[in-house]
């Protein structure tokens, strides 16, 4: 609990950067193993893209041809369309919402000392804590008896419970290393509260929100379990259309599913690459980066 | 401040008492704190809300009476109540190799070296394909003419396909792929909190790097690795699709979550479904108190990686 509140740590770390030499048996073994994990990782992966290009494989270590077919084939059945169309405008929404949400509270909570703020921060801690699947049942109750389960906004509003929570975790480092004298200073120079905002937050805040936006985004397109608790037949995002696919039953060829699935993890690596470039991968799981 | 102000009111403030706003500020509450607003109500009415409703749900059961009526079905029920076991013996296994497996590739990569960054962004490669992604490319991998199958009759290891999806190890394998990066990640950011003096300062004295690591760096570690084990133990805790994809949904990998769904969403009964869902996070709670209580046994020294 306590590693979502640490400061961000700097402590100085030796700057020379060693090449790393596997040394020792010890050295062999560990890295034996990393290499074990990212091997089978690797296979794991090809045997999923491979099969969604096979004309036919059982049995054989590569498959009998290729073809790109399947492709179509997965596209026109499961209707990709329209299933990217309502993913796409899910992470969007969410996005936007939970950084117009969360920034405003970020600051808040980074800014003042108030009875009461303990709560208010295990509020915005639990969701991120507590396993969707746990809260999702009753949530999903709750939208279900309100009817927005099955809609868009059903999924949307359970798709923001984890990511507000997320965003104010992740922009109170950012505004806690800006210096409150700039604000000061432009109060001084006559600025409301609405133009420090505009003129003098926002400017110094990008980056975190950008980083915070990436990741509520790849969090919202794989997000399974809320999505999924919430969604109808119209309001299926991608991961959900493929878990159905995989579990559902009907006869399919498992080629077409793959051809989905391949679909999926290369929109979920384009968008995880995106987000390397602006956040450390610690980030991904934790607030404390190692810069 | 305040006690200044308690003191001498009449010194400090001549005219007479203060404004109510000003008394208020000097305790951190002012307009800033409109700002908390939106989330708050927003958490209340989808977070806060639903786990009370789903609390009072849970005592009103659709069938058989009393108020406890679904707890009682539920710890009576051997199918119902097994999966407790089964989600535990799947989660806590899981979540301890994910941990322990961590610290030495952690601790070998604690420094600076090139393509570190490189290392740990194909380590987030798993979390991004997700448990859906990763079950199906078991399904396939680990399959019965998939390519380790095939590998282990080839070499003449096996006459029979290795069983390895649609039962516990499936899961397992699954709650490693995705499990293990999350956690070599988390220790990773730990270690790299440890001041690296410390262990220069105990190599100064002549102590081997096992002594470093057993009297320095892993106890100033520990404290780090409970709150890793707890949030690893949540995710494995808390498996799913998984479960259903690769696991056998009605035998061996009934975990506890499929229950609830299938309590609230095919049998409709909300009030069970809610029920199991308070089951299933106190199960959690008391596993997540009973390690964050051990921890709070140990030393916290002033240097990182206390988590």
């Amino acid at each position: 609990m306590a590693a979502a509140t640490n400061a961000p740590s700097t402590v100085a770390q030796p700057t020379r950067r060693r090449r790393f030499r596997p040394t020792g048996i010890g050295g062999l073994l560990v890295w034996g193993m990393v290499a074990f994990f990212f091997i089978n990782l690797a296979a794991l992966i090809a045997t999923v893209v491979l099969d969604s290009f096979a004309t036919t494989w059982f049995g054989s270590w590569i498959p009998d041809g290729f073809t790109t077919h399947w492709y179509g084939d997965a596209w026109a059945e499961f209707d990709l369309t329209s299933v990217l169309t309502v993913t796409a405008q899910v992470a969007v929404v969410v996005v936007l919402v939970s950084a117009l949400i969360g920034v405003p509270a970020a600051y808040a909570l980074a800014r003042r000392n108030f009875p009461g703020k303990p709560v208010i921060t295990v509020l915005f801690l639990l969701p991120i804590l507590i396993p969707p699947i746990t809260y999702g049942i009753p949530l999903a109750t709750v939208l279900y008896r309100l009817h927005l389960a099955g809609s868009l906004s059903g999924v949307i509003l359970a798709n923001l419970v984890p990511t507000v929570p997320f965003v104010v975790l992740v922009m109170i480092p950012f505004v806690e290393q800006i210096d409150p004298k700039i604000e000061a200073a432009a109060r001084m120079c006559g600025a409301g509260t609405f133009t420090i905002f505009r003129r003098i937050l926002g400017p110094l805040l990008i980056p975190g929100i950008l980083a915070a936006a990436i990741l509520v985004l790849v969090r919202t397109v794989g997000m399974f379990e809320l999505t999924f608790l919430t969604s109808g037949p119209t309001s299926s995002t991608l991961v959900v259309v493929l878990y159905s696919a995989v579990f559902g039953a009907g006869i399919r060829a498992p080629q077409e599913v793959d051809a989905m699935a391949v679909v999926y993890t290369a929109s979920m690596l384009v968008l995880l690459v995106t987000a390397l470039r602006f956040v450390n991968p610690t980030q991904l799981v934790t607030r404390i980066g190692d810069r | 401040m305040t006690t200044a102000s308690g003191l001498a009111p009449s010194v400090l403030h001549p005219i007479g008492r203060r404004s109510l706003r000003h008394r208020l500020a000097d305790r951190g509450i002012d307009r800033v704190l409109l700002l908390l607003l939106p989330g708050v109500v927003f958490l209340v009415l989808l977070f806060v809300y639903p786990f009370l409703y789903g609390l009072q749900l849970s005592f009103a059961p659709q069938t058989g009476s009393g108020p406890l009526a679904n707890y009682q079905t539920f710890f009576s029920d051997s199918y119902l109540r097994d999966t407790i076991g089964t989600t535990l013996a799947l989660g806590v296994p899981a979540a301890l190799v994910n941990v322990l497996a961590s610290v030495p590739i952690a601790y070998r990569m604690r420094g600076r070296f090139r393509g570190k960054r490189t290392l740990t962004t194909l380590l987030v490669v798993p979390i991004a394909l997700g448990t859906v992604l990763t079950a199906e490319g078991l399904i396939a991998y680990l399959g019965p003419s998939g390519w380790i199958n095939k590998l282990l009759r080839d070499f003449n290891l096996v006459d029979q396909p290795v069983l390895l999806i649609h039962n516990y190890w499936g899961v397992f394998f699954s709650l490693v792929i995705t499990g293990f990066p999350f956690a070599f990640l988390l220790v990773l950011s730990y270690l790299s909190g440890i001041d690296p003096n410390l262990e220069r300062a105990a190599s100064v004295m002549g102590a081997g790097w096992w002594q470093r690591f057993r009297r320095v760096t892993f106890p100033l570690l520990v404290p780090g690795l409970a709150i890793t084990f707890c949030l690893s133990f949540v995710l494995a805790f808390s498996v799913f699709p998984s479960a259903n994809l690769v696991g056998d949904p009605s035998g061996s990998t009934r975990v506890i979550s499929i229950a609830a769904f299938h309590a609230a969403f095919e049998q409709f009964d909300y009030s069970m479904g809610s029920a199991i869902s308070m089951i299933m996070g106190a199960v959690m709670l008391a596993i997540i108190a009973l390690v964050l209580g051990w921890r709070s046994t140990l030393f916290r020294g002033a240097t990182g990686g206390k988590g």
